[in-house]
């Protein structure tokens, strides 16, 4: 679900820190050092990284072209690949089969098996396509918040280290606690009696 | 501030109470949306209510579907001590209609559908679509965050155990206030 569709999800979040002067050429810079990059044809079964909105599968981030109104518009991509157990196993035994025949031995040990089905996992993730996950993100430089436009926890958890590790600044999740903090304009006083605060109980 | 993960968990509690005070505010004080957003014309609880309740070591969930659902069996729940953690809000500004669920502990936005925008036609109206979009979404979730804002203010005034708290238990236990 991207922003542009009919439904959306979003999680909501407060940056925190400041963001590097120039600003636009910080973000450009951590968004272009830590663009998605492919993994099809090589051994890793995982990436994370930047990409475009409009083109997610040619990340670019030149000139101004992320920038939408008042606004930075991108996504974080997040490239898998999942083996299914079923071909690992049998590619596994084929190996352990053949490795056995060519040694004139009737079983292995437990980590030569363990090496054998690393190496199979590698040389299956050479083969199998990395399926990519785009989740649309909206950034309000100048209000200090973030939409990420999913819920799904494992994004979230990519999007905030990614984000701390590219502009170098922190996003807090807006939930109950955090709002009351953060965004609610309470007076310090307000916030130490938030703090303090324990669940009422409405039964009789 | 605390560390946020501790914070999540000990404060969750804020968001469950914001829920319950919300579903008895649409059914008994409905006024208190006027003071909060006057171009709010409608809020209503959509087709979809979820509480919680832990006895003792065991996790009950109530989960209410469907869009006439009756929400009696929520009203039990709560007054067993079950918690809101789950609702789906309908606003509407004028004739425009927004729907919504939100989760009590994380104030996750899922299921946002806001009134059609304009067809996406050449590629130049991309932004122009995302802006109004944008807008939109802008919209609810700027209700949900001026309804949460009067909630807090209200649960650290003394009116909460004072007022609130005796009126909401009326509701609950089905007397007159």
């Amino acid at each position: 679900m991207g922003l542009l569709s009919s439904t959306v999800s979003v999680t909501r979040y407060r940056v925190e820190g400041e963001i590097e002067a120039p600003v636009m050429e910080t973000i450009t810079a951590g968004l272009k050092k830590n663009a998605i990059s492919e993994i099809d044809d090589e051994d890793s079964d995982k990436s994370v990284g930047w990409t475009s909105f409009e083109t997610p599968f040619t990340p670019a981030f030149d000139g101004d072209s992320f920038v939408i109104g008042p606004y930075l518009v991108f996504s974080l991509r997040v490239d898998k690949k999942t083996i299914p157990s079923k071909i690992i196993k049998k590619h596994f035994s084929l190996e352990v089969a053949k490795r056995m025949a060519e040694t004139g031995r009737d079983h292995l040990s437990k980590k030569e098996k363990q090496e054998i089905k690393d190496h199979v996992i590698q040389v299956l993730s050479l083969r199998i396509p990395a399926t990519p996950n785009v989740y649309d993100l909206l950034w309000s430089v100048e209000d200090g918040w973030v939409w990420m436009f999913s819920n799904q926890k494992a994004a979230n958890e990519e999007l905030e280290t990614l984000f701390a590790r590219s502009f170098k600044a922190t996003l807090i999740r807006l939930f109950p606690y955090t709002i009351a903090e953060l965004t609610a304009d309470l007076s310090p006083e307000d916030r130490d009696v938030v703090a303090k605060l324990t669940p009422t109980r409405f039964m009789e | 501030m605390l560390d946020v993960a501790v914070a999540y968990n000990r404060y969750k509690f804020l968001g469950f109470e914001f829920l319950t005070w919300l579903w008895y505010s649409i059914e008994e004080n409905r006024e208190v949306f006027n003071t909060i957003e006057p171009e709010l014309t409608v809020l209503e609880i959509g087709n979809r209510l979820v509480l919680e309740n832990r006895v003792q070591d065991a996790l009950e969930s109530i989960t209410i579907k469907g869009d006439d659902a009756g929400l009696e069996e929520g009203l039990i729940a709560l007054r067993k001590g079950a918690v809101v953690t789950e609702m789906n809000l309908i606003s509407k500004f004028g004739d425009n209609e927004w729907r919504l669920t939100l989760k009590g502990e994380s104030f996750d936005i899922a299921g946002l559908k806001t009134p059609e925008s304009g067809p996406l036609e050449t590629s130049e109206d991309i932004e122009g679509r995302l802006l109004e979009k944008v807008f939109l979404d802008e919209k609810a979730i700027q209700l949900v965050d001026k309804l949460y804002r009067y909630f807090i203010r209200l649960r650290i005034s003394n009116d909460w155990n004072e007022t609130v708290v005796p009126r909401l238990r009326k509701w609950l236990h089905g007397k007159e206030s």
